[in-house]
């Protein structure tokens, strides 16, 4: 949440909001509405203000009406269904809910995180590279800020290409009913539509997503329990699901079976259990089960671009291939000026920038507004637009 | 639709079926007042009374008109009693007599099929397992090569909802959108849900007027209920590890002192008193009211040397395999502090 609480200046807003208008109104084409529309609750939030929920949007039409006249900084479409999705929560008549997922590089805490993260001072503004204190004011209260990097998106990619493989091979979820996006920040936005998934409760969601991480299983399953194990009972490379994972996962080639085998029985049950539990970072797939259990959800809308960064929640049709520092950087590409901030360097369309000391730069408008959603730039104060 | 032989409907005397079965027959209720009902009566009686103590009633298959009809008039014993523990004892008992039936229907699924002796027979419970358990339940129930498999869904709907680990679809066999269960598994899946339709059942049957034959019973019911009076409620704000520590005891099953501790702890945290907590002990199979009033006292620090114990924490209910979490229990140490903390939506 930190970094969507913070306030932003009214000359940055303007400047965004600005720039998301202009965009929005040369590609209505490219912004629609989801499907099933009239039983879907809508939201958005303005900059510096709260969220407005339970609205309908009825069609394309309405919805760049809204964009138009609110000038929202994020638009938000709900997973589920209802029968009357304008109502409040009690009164909607929940029918179901689109499985959706959040791939989140934050949530991998990677190695290569502290190198392209910064903490803003919340008394002095001043942006630091550590977080130990302020060195301009000795403050201790800081906003945590992260700029793009290529290795935390390969990373989330991998877990993507995970999840993808236990929602198609494990639940026989056709490929056709996943859509996968790029969040507009730092991750992925899955979502599965008409899936025989959709009628599940939270709860039910809850011990699936758990299924998707592999939490919580038991040495048991896996052929290990606390007295007379034997060898016929544990996996075998060929079977499919986790047990097959953890086989291939442990076994690797054929000919160490034998010896591994012997290891993991004398090891013991709760040797075994604590190698599951490592092996769960790993074969595991890292979503955020809270978003997943979720069926009242508001999600980010497809095509919208997301205020954290100006970037465009965009679909990937390829994943591979997909460079959400190009692909998804869609706003425009005219010169601006901005007083930069910002003592890390990032890529946005193979161009690197940054870092910069309290400098006025004049960067392409895509980039500029990449800085100022992250508090990391200002408009200049004689130059509003 | 299949229409189910007698020796099936007398497996499962709460379907629909037998009301067409009583019209068939030609039954009506100024018929059984006659005295030659009374065995059928008594066996009815028997029935209930096998219920109320936990027990599942046997039944006889080779005498198929009898099983129905004692069914019947067990309702309508029940109903003229107008007890809801009774009804929901009975139905609990039925519940669990069906679940047996239902699982050697699904048995001789899979053993191979051209081994068995008599054929038609094994067939037609085959048939109605299946067939309850996809009209009751709308399960269907797959079989590839001997192994037994409903869908995910189906099986996340039921199982979710349990609280031991071995649940949880991350320990099962999952292919292809299918979990491999066995036949127990699959009737376990729909205990619940077999139990609230049979008392359903119960709750829809209309009794006009009771035979006079009937009276004697129904006041005999009448007393036999006082012995249950006291009944649970199970709140939905308990977290998991107290909600199961209840259903275990209020199931009769045997609880570790470790799980009963926790229980009263935590009920005597929340602000309970011992006379209302003693109750949930009563179903146990060691249940003694004198001792456990004591152990509560004690616990609570009323009696004797005045320690009062609190709840023990998650790590410790963990270690002791008492711990159920749900996602609502991240963040918290201690089972009391379940459902007090807000949690926030990004
Ligand atoms: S986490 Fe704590 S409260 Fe939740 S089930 Fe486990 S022991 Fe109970
Ligand atoms: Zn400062
Ligand atoms: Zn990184």
């Amino acid at each position: 949440m930190g970094q969507g609480e913070r306030q932003m200046l009214e000359k940055n807003v303007n400047f965004v909001e600005a720039a998301l208008k202009e965009y929005y109104f040369n590609n209505f084409e490219l912004i629609h509405v989801s499907s099933r529309t009239s039983e879907r609750e809508f939201g958005y939030q303005k900059f510096n203000s709260g969220m407005v929920r339970h609205i309908t949007i009825k069609n394309d039409k309405d919805l760049h009406f809204l964009l138009m006249t609110q000038m929202p900084s994020d638009v938000y479409c709900s997973n589920g269904y209802y029968s009357f999705p304008n109502l409040p929560m009690s009164e909607k008549d929940w029918k179901e809910a689109d499985l959706i997922f959040d791939i989140d590089a934050k949530d991998l805490k990677l190695a290569c995180r502290k190198d392209h993260t910064c903490f803003k001072c919340n008394s002095c503004q001043n942006v630091n590279e550590q977080s130990s204190k302020c060195v301009k004011c000795n403050s201790d209260k800081f906003d945590v800020i992260s700029v793009n990097c290529q290795n935390c998106i390969n990373e989330a990619k991998k877990e993507v290409k995970k999840l993808v493989q236990v929602l198609t091979e494990d639940l026989a979820i056709n490929e056709e009913k996943i859509l996968v996006y790029f969040s507009g920040n730092e991750g992925f936005h899955i979502h599965v539509i008409n899936s025989e998934y959709q009628s599940l409760d939270s709860r039910e969601r809850a011990d699936l997503a758990d299924y998707i991480m592999f939490n919580g299983v038991i040495p048991e399953t896996m052929g290990i329990s606390r007295q007379n194990n034997s060898k016929t009972s544990l996996p075998d490379i060929g079977e499919r699901g986790w047990r097959g994972r953890v086989a291939r996962e442990i076994f690797g080639s054929k000919s160490k079976r034998p010896k591994i085998i012997q290891e993991i029985l004398l090891g013991g049950y709760s040797n075994f259990q604590s190698r599951l539990e490592e092996m769960r970072q790993k074969i595991g797939v890292r979503i955020d089960p809270k978003v997943t259990m979720d069926i009242h959800r508001i999600f980010r809308l497809g095509g919208s671009i997301n205020s954290k960064s100006g970037l465009s929640k965009i679909s990937c049709n390829n994943l591979e291939s997909f460079d959400p520092f190009s692909d998804a950087c869609v706003l425009g590409d005219e010169k601006v000026e901005i007083l930069a901030n910002c003592p890390i360097s990032f890529i946005l369309k193979n161009k690197k920038y940054g870092p910069y000391v309290s400098e006025t730069i004049s960067v392409p408008k895509h980039a500029a507004v990449y800085m100022i959603c992250k508090g990391l730039a200002d408009v200049p104060q004689d130059s509003e637009n | 639709m299949l229409q189910l032989g007698i020796k099936e409907l007398a497996k499962y005397p709460f379907l629909a079926e037998t009301g067409d079965y009583l019209r068939d027959k030609g039954f009506n209720l100024e018929q059984l007042s006659d005295p030659d009902w009374k065995p059928v009566v008594e066996k009815a009686y028997g029935r209930i009374v096998v219920a109320t103590t936990g027990q599942i009633y046997g039944g006889d298959l080779e005498n198929p008109d009898l099983e129905i009809l004692s069914f019947v008039i067990a309702i309508i014993l029940l109903k003229s009693a107008g007890i809801s523990t009774l009804n929901r004892r009975f139905s609990l008992a039925e519940a669990r007599r069906a679940e047996r039936y239902l699982e050697q229907g699904l048995n001789a699924l899979q053993k191979d099929r051209s081994i068995l002796e008599n054929l038609k027979l094994k067939e037609e419970s085959i048939q109605s397992s299946l067939k309850i358990i996809q009209d009751q339940f709308s399960i269907r129930v797959k079989m590839e090569d001997d192994r037994l498999k409903i869908s995910i869904a189906d099986y996340l709907r039921r199982a979710a909802h349990f609280n031991e680990r071995e649940w949880k679809l991350v320990n099962r066999r999952v292919e292809n959108g299918y979990v491999y269960l066995s036949s127990h598994e699959i009737v376990r899946l729909v205990r619940k849900e077999l139990d609230v339709y049979i008392n359903s059942k119960i709750q829809s049957v209309r009794v006009s007027f009771i035979p006079e034959t009937f009276r004697e019973r129904v006041e005999d019911l009448v007393l036999l209920a006082k012995k249950f009076t006291t009944t649970v409620i199970v709140s939905s704000d308990y977290p998991p590890c107290v909600k199961h520590a209840i259903e275990v005891m209020d199931r009769g099953e045997n609880l570790p002192h470790s799980g009963r501790f926790m229980l009263a702890t935590y009920l005597l945290a929340k602000g309970q008193t011992i006379e209302q907590i003693t109750p949930l002990f009563k179903n146990a199979p060691d249940y003694n009211e004198r001792i456990t009033k004591y152990q509560l006292e004690h616990i609570a620090g009323s009696s004797g040397k005045a320690t009062k114990y609190s709840c023990p924490s998650c790590e410790k209910l963990k270690s002791e395999n008492l711990c159920f979490a749900i996602p609502e229990c991240d963040g918290i140490i201690n089972p009391v502090q379940f459902g007090t903390r807000r949690k926030t939506n990004a």
